[in-house]
Parts: structure tokens; sequence; C-alpha cells
């Protein structure tokens, strides 16, 4: 297990390493120069000498990327060309919103998910079984975005239960207001979310559902329920796992969008932000944390796969 | 300042009908600043909606024009306030003389004026708040207009003597975009210490930006207890959250679709003011055919801009005839030199040389509303035989094929400047007009003694670039506020992104 943890930590880092190359050459393909977006209309080329001497991107592409590699290795995401200020700083500010978002939204879509799914399978042949499957197709197809503004105009608009959107000035240190800033964002999400992981919880209980184990486990006198409890859930988890360490991550990056609906100022926003103004250590930043996240998220569920079926352990000793 | 915003970080600004223009503003002015029957409450906290938030706090350092709707007025004073009716008036200056050969200003600060810090105001301030604009490394977009301050000298703590190069009627003008910054507050890219009647409370990157009122200001204190700005990156988000009541006025309305959400409704306010963006086709004057006065004429004849308009902004928004809004002391209304006729359009691009039209590539950014203005242009031209192939850039590349490379036949850009008909002044400019007379007279009305002068000599040179059709303005955009109706006090006009709120009341 160590062995294989210390090889999947390797992988995590090469690939982190190479999505830095990637963001690296792909910011410096976009046309314009950060320089002008710096000074603005109007600047004389010294004022942009003065303006690319500053950013450095006066320098050779070579030495600009020895430079952020060096950066990068101690973790120092650099200071904003626009804002000035230290974007680690920033990153974690704007996480302390997108990660409640995301982990909120998450774990509502699997409390949805589960037992619906399980359900749809087990019912499969009744009728709210088929409207459960056929509710979750439907769903899929919803745009996050479309959902965000319906709830906003029966929650906020017509109901005027909660806010349209914003985030307290103080963030958490208003607890009421931060948290019903994020319900419906939150519930946008979640909503979106359940719907496809009830199909893969449904597909996956299917399957075992039919699996000779669980014929005999029944031949041996347990119930359906029982042997569903006992046996089924957990090889129906396996599959679902790798699913939903995608699913999370596509949480996160679904985020950008929601956020923008809801005006919350999370990580989605700031790259938003970074773009338009080719604001380069920002966008970088954003970036090379989110890709961080999502390869974390691979690493754990793996871990957590093999955890919980021991073919996948021994097939690894062997 | 030059400018065309570049991207969808601009402010669209507006005046209704051209009624009897100023007069008709400053009625409307009144109108939202006058105070109900109802009974205020003087500890009411005012939540602003705006999409435009600071990059930083620091207006020298490229923080965007939201910096200006937030602290100019409100958190730090000039030397001089243009106030809402386009007047410039003094503020931090009790006095001021110029010497005869105009090059000479010499200005008597006001006294008992304290920084939020607690710092008196000294004319060491005013000397290294200037400088700090004109500095090598400042990104201030008043940057060049300061260029010919030659020194700055402070011969006592409430003196400031400025001598300039060549004699410049605008200075007091252009120092109100100057913010007087206490000298020991260091970097205020993150903080701030001005003179205004607000102190910074707290800025939250991304949410909002809260201000409380200075217990210390010199001049009348706010009439409320506090301001927060809160910001938007969607305009139907603000839009909800001034249905919900989240916030209590959005200082523009970017649609009219959304406005459609106000009028109406009694329990909002839709404040109509005067706007100084426009939005127009720039030729590139130096190439042919537009190098030729009569082609552009007839292009102008050929489109018919109210039609545009109206299709745009409904009832919202005005038509000018120039470049030169209601709101500065030169406008005239010019709707009537080139106006639509489509017919005289033909015979003149005939006479012209044109009979059978001739085709060209306009240049439009992505963003709203070009894309669908190129689109309608496109059509009016065609009924003359003019052939416009549309090509979409961004807001980027606008800056450096256009503005920078002047790499293009036509494009279509908004200006939001006040008081920019100086552009048309400078051959170098990416559009390339060059009429001797006018850049005589732009340069002339600098150096006038007078502002009668002033106005006189710009007025003229507005009468000449319409007549020459130096460009294709097309319309001047709406400025709109909405409130909540038991809001009322705030300005409506906004000129050059300005949002004072000292004087913005709220009833229970």
């Amino acid at each position: 297990m160590l062995g294989y943890i210390t090889r999947r930590l390797f992988i995590l880092l090469l690939s982190l390493f190479v999505a830095a190359i990637v963001l690296f050459v792909l910011l410096r393909l976009l046309p314009g120069d950060p320089a002008n977006a710096l000074v603005g209309v109007g600047a004389t080329p010294e004022q942009i000498a003065a303006a690319r001497e500053q950013l450095g991107s006066d320098q050779p592409l070579g030495v600009q990327f020895l430079t952020y590699l060096r950066d990068l290795a101690a973790f120092d995401l650099g200071n904003s060309f626009v804002t000035r200020g230290s974007i680690l700083e920033e990153i974690s500010r704007r996480l302390s919103v997108t990660l409640p978002l995301t982990f909120a939204a998450f774990f509502l879509a699997l409390v949805i998910a589960v037992p619906l799914g399980i359900l749809a399978a087990v019912k499969a042949d009744r009728w709210y079984g088929l409207l459960l499957s056929i509710v979750s197709q439907a769903g899929i197809a919803v745009p996050v975005f479309w959902l965000g503004i319906l709830l906003v105009y029966e929650f906020s608009l017509t109901l005027r239960w909660l806010p349209s959107g914003g985030f307290p000035l103080r963030g958490y240190a208003d607890p009421g207001p931060a948290i019903r800033a994020m319900v419906l964002p939150v519930l946008t999400i979640a909503i979106v979310m359940s719907a496809s992981l009830m199909r893969y919880v449904r597909a996956s209980t299917l399957d075992v559902l039919d699996s000779d184990f669980l014929r005999t486990a029944r031949a041996l006198g347990e119930s359906r329920a029982e042997a569903l409890m006992r046996h089924g859930i957990r090889n129906a988890s396996v599959p679902v796992i790798s699913v939903l360490a995608i699913e999370l991550a596509t949480a996160f990056l679904g985020a950008v969008v929601v956020e923008q609906v809801f005006s919350l100022p999370g990580m989605g926003s700031m790259l938003l932000l970074g773009i338009q103004q080719r604001d380069y250590p920002s966008i970088q930043g954003v970036l090379i944390v989110t890709t961080l996240l999502v390869l974390l998220t691979g690493f754990l569920a793996d871990l957590l796969q093999r955890l919980l079926d021991p073919r996948l352990r021994q097939g690894a000793r062997r | 300042m030059l400018t065309p915003t570049r991207h969808p970080n601009r402010r669209p600004l507006h005046s209704g009908a051209v009624k009897a223009a100023l007069g008709a503003i400053s009625a409307l002015a009144l109108s939202a600043s006058a105070t109900f029957a109802q009974d205020y409450n003087p500890d009411a906290v005012i939540n602003i909606g705006s999409l435009y938030e600071p990059q930083n706090l620091d207006n020298t350092a490229g923080a965007g024009q939201g910096i200006n709707e937030a602290f100019n007025g409100n958190v730090y004073e000039g030397l001089f306030v243009l106030t809402d009716a386009g007047h410039v008036e003094p503020r931090l200056v009790d006095s001021y003389e110029i010497s005869d050969d105009q090059l000479t200003y010499t200005f008597t600060l006001k006294e008992g004026v304290t920084f939020h810090s607690g710092d008196p105001l000294t004319a060491a301030d005013v000397k290294n708040s200037i400088e700090r604009v004109t500095a090598e490394g400042s990104a201030s977009s008043r940057k060049r207009t300061l260029a010919n301050i030659e020194t700055i000298e402070t011969p006592d703590d409430r003196t400031v003597v400025i001598t300039l190069s060549s004699p410049s009627i605008s200075l007091p003008y252009n120092l109100s975009y100057v913010w007087i910054v206490n000298d020991d507050a260091g970097d205020i890219t993150a903080s701030a210490d001005g003179t205004g009647p607000y102190t910074l409370q707290e800025w939250r990157r991304g949410s909002a930006l809260a201000m409380v009122p200075f217990e210390d200001y010199w001049g009348e204190a706010p009439s409320n207890g506090g301001v927060m700005f809160q910001y938007f990156t969607d305009a139907t988000a603000q839009n909800n959250a001034l249905l919900t009541g989240a916030v209590d006025i959005i200082t523009s309305v970017q649609s009219p679709d959304a406005l459609s959400l106000f009028t109406d409704n009694p329990d909002f306010t839709v404040a109509e003011g005067a706007s100084t963006t426009k939005e127009l086709l720039a030729y590139n004057d130096r190439v042919a055919p537009f190098d030729n006065v009569e082609v552009r004429a007839a292009l102008a004849r050929a489109v018919d801009n109210e039609k545009l308009l109206q299709a745009i902004w409904g009832d919202y928004g005005t038509l000018i005839g120039s470049f030169v809004p209601p709101t500065d002391p030169w406008y005239v209304d010019l709707t009537d030199v080139n106006a639509y006729d489509p017919e005289s359009a033909r015979q003149m691009l005939a006479d012209a040389g044109y009979p059978d039209g001739f085709s060209f590539t306009l240049d439009t950014p992505d963003y709203d509303p070009h894309p669908v203005v190129a689109q309608f242009v496109q059509n009016e031209l065609a009924k003359v035989g003019v052939d416009v192939k549309i090509n979409i850039i961004t807001a980027n590349e606008w800056y450096t094929k256009i503005y920078q490379a002047q790499d293009f036949e036509a494009t279509l850009q908004e200006h939001v400047n006040h008081r920019d008909i100086v552009f048309y002044g400078n051959p170098d400019f990416y559009w390339g007009y060059n009429n001797p007379e006018v850049v005589e007279l732009i340069a002339g009305a600098e150096r006038a003694s007078s502002v009668e002068e002033q106005t006189e000599m710009l007025t003229e040179a507005n009468k000449i670039i319409a007549q020459d059709a130096a460009s294709m303005w097309l319309y001047l955009y709406p400025q709109i506020v909405v409130s909540k109706s038991n809001v009322t006090g705030y300005p409506v006009n906004g000129l050059n992104a300005q949002f004072f709120v000292s004087d913005i009341q709220k009833a229970d």
C-alpha cells in the first residue's frame, strides 16, 4: 500500500508539473500584452516599457519560465498585476467561498442521489422507480445557470425567502447572511449533480442486484434488503466512487458558472476577472490551485477504492 | 483621458431626448435630489449596486473606473470638483489667482481640513498628490493632461504655486481628477487616507466596499449613516438585488430589457440623466475613400440613427449629431447636419466618384452593443451600394490593431469621457482626423484667457467636425439610475463615472 501511495504521489506531482508547463505556454500564446492592460489606453511607449519591466514580461521566455517554476516550487504564486496584492492570500479568501460551496453541494447531492438511486434500481419495475429514472435523466439535461436563475426567480423574487446573490462584506463573521447567501447556489449545484449521480448509483445497484453473490446470499436465506445492505452496497460503491471524484471536480469547476449567477466572490469570478484583465499571475494561480485540488481528489478516490475493494489491493501486490 | 473603454467593464451612460439640453438635465437632477415630504433616516446605510468593482484602491495604479465611482468626492477630494451638472467648482481650494501670462496659478487651500488619519491638509500633500499622478510609473488617465506642469512650489503650508509651460484654461478641470492624498499614507492600493466626507471602512474584493461618515469632515456632514457598494459581475444579479431589496440603488442600467422591471412600478424610481458615452463609427480618415469629406458625409446621411437608437434603447438615449454631449459646455444640437437622407447620400457618393459604392471592413468589438450596431450599419449602407464587411475583434485586438497600430478602415467604439472633443485636435489620434482649422481651434481654446472664449472656440470646432463628418456619431447612450422610491438625493448624470453619495437620503 505504501509503495502504491508513493508511486501515486509521484504521478500527482508529475501531472502538476506538466500542467504548470501547459499553463505557462498557453498564457503566453494569448494575444495581447498584459502591460497594455495594466497601463490602459493612452499610455506612452515609455509607460508600456516601464510596465513590462515591472511585470517581467520584457524578460526572455526561458528566464520567465525558470522564475515561474522557482516561485511555484516555493508555493509563491506572486502578486496580481492588477490589485498588486498577494495571489495566494486572494485565493485562500476565495476558496473560503468556493470550497464550502462545492462540498456542501456535493454532500447534499449524495444525500439525494444515493437513496433515490438505490430505490430507482430496487423498484425499477414500479412506476415510481421509472419516474425517478425519468426525472434524473431530465435533470442531467438541465444547464446549471438556468436552474440557478429559476431558483432565484422562485425563492428570491417571488417568495422573498432568500437573497438573490451577493455575499456579506464580513463573510462568515456574519454567519446568518453568509449561510443564507449559500443556500441557493448550493441547491443549484446539488440538484444538477444529484441527477447524474443518481443514474450511476442506479446502474451500479442494478449490476449488483443481478450478481451471483447476491443470489447466493438470498439463497442462504437473507432477505433482499439484508443482502443488499451486507454485500451489495459495498460492491456497488466501488465504481460509484471513481465517478464521485470526477463529479466533485466537475462541481468545483461548475462553481465558476454558479458564482457568476449569484455574484459570489469565489475562485470562478477570480478566474474570469483575471482573464478579462490579462492578469497572468491570477489566472496561473487559480488554475494551478484548481489543478492541484482536482488531482488530489482523484488521488484520494483511488485510495478509497483500494480500501473498499480488497481485490484491487491484491492486484497491486501481485 | 483618451478613451474608449476597452472591455465589458465599461460604463454606459446617458441622456434623455435632447430636451432643452442642460436645462432639462438640471431639472432632472433636481427632481431626483428633491427631498420628499417624508422624513429620512440620517442613520440609514445606503446599499448601492454596481457592476464596476475597483481592481485596487489607487486611481494611479490601474484601478479602473470603479474607483472613481466609489471614491471621487466621497473618500477623496480634489482641489476642484466636477459637479454632477458638469460645472467645475473649487473644493479644497479656498481661492486662487492666475498670473497675467496665464502660466502661474496660485492656490490658497481651505483652512481646517484634515485627513481621515487626523493629519492636517498641507501644501506638501497637494504637491505630492499631483506628482503621484504625473509620476513615471503612474497609470492615471489624467497624466497626459497635466504634462504641461513645470513646477509646483509650496511657499507655505496653505499655498501651492503651479507654473505651466503653456497656458491651460482646463487646469482646474484637470485638477478635479487629482485626489488629494495624505503624503504619509504610503501605498494606497488597499487602504485610503483622504479628506472626503467618508472614510473607507472595509473592502472585500469580489463582494463589497463599505464606507462610514468621517466625523471631522470640514464640510457638510453626509445625509446618511454610511454607504455600501455591492459589486455584481452580472447585470441580472444586480437587478434582482434591487428587486429583492438587497440594494437601494443601482448605478447604471445595462439594458433596456431590464428597465421594464422597474418602470411603472411605484416601488422604484427610474432617473434618467445625461450621459457622456458616445457610440460612434470611427473611420480611418487617413485612408481612401474616408479621406474624402463628401464620402464621409454621404455615409452619415445613409444611416438612420434614430431607428438604430430606438432598436437598441427604445425610448431612451439621445441623438447629438456630433461628439459633444449636452453636459460639455460647447454642446450644440447638430443633428441637422448631415441628417438622415439616403437620396442625397447616393447622389453625394456618385459626385465623389463612387456611383456604384465601394466596400470596406468594419472592425467590430465583440461585446454589446457593437455587433448589433455593425449589422444595422451594414444594412443601411447596403441600401446606398456600400458593402460593409464585419470583422469581429476582441477588446484587446481593438487596442493593439486600431488604437496603437492604426491599421484599420473603420471601427465601432464607445467613448465614455466628458470633454473629449480634444481628440479631434490631435491628428495622430487613432482616427487620424486632420483639419488644421480644428487643430488650431482646439489648441487655441486651451490657451484661452477665459472660459467664455474657450467655450466659443470649442463650439466652433464642434460645428466644423460635424460639417466634416469626421466620424459617424451614432447616438449618445442613456444614463439611467434606478432606486427604491424611498431613496433620493443621488447623482443622475454620473459624469466621468463619479457617484457622489453624500446627499443620498433614505426614508424608513
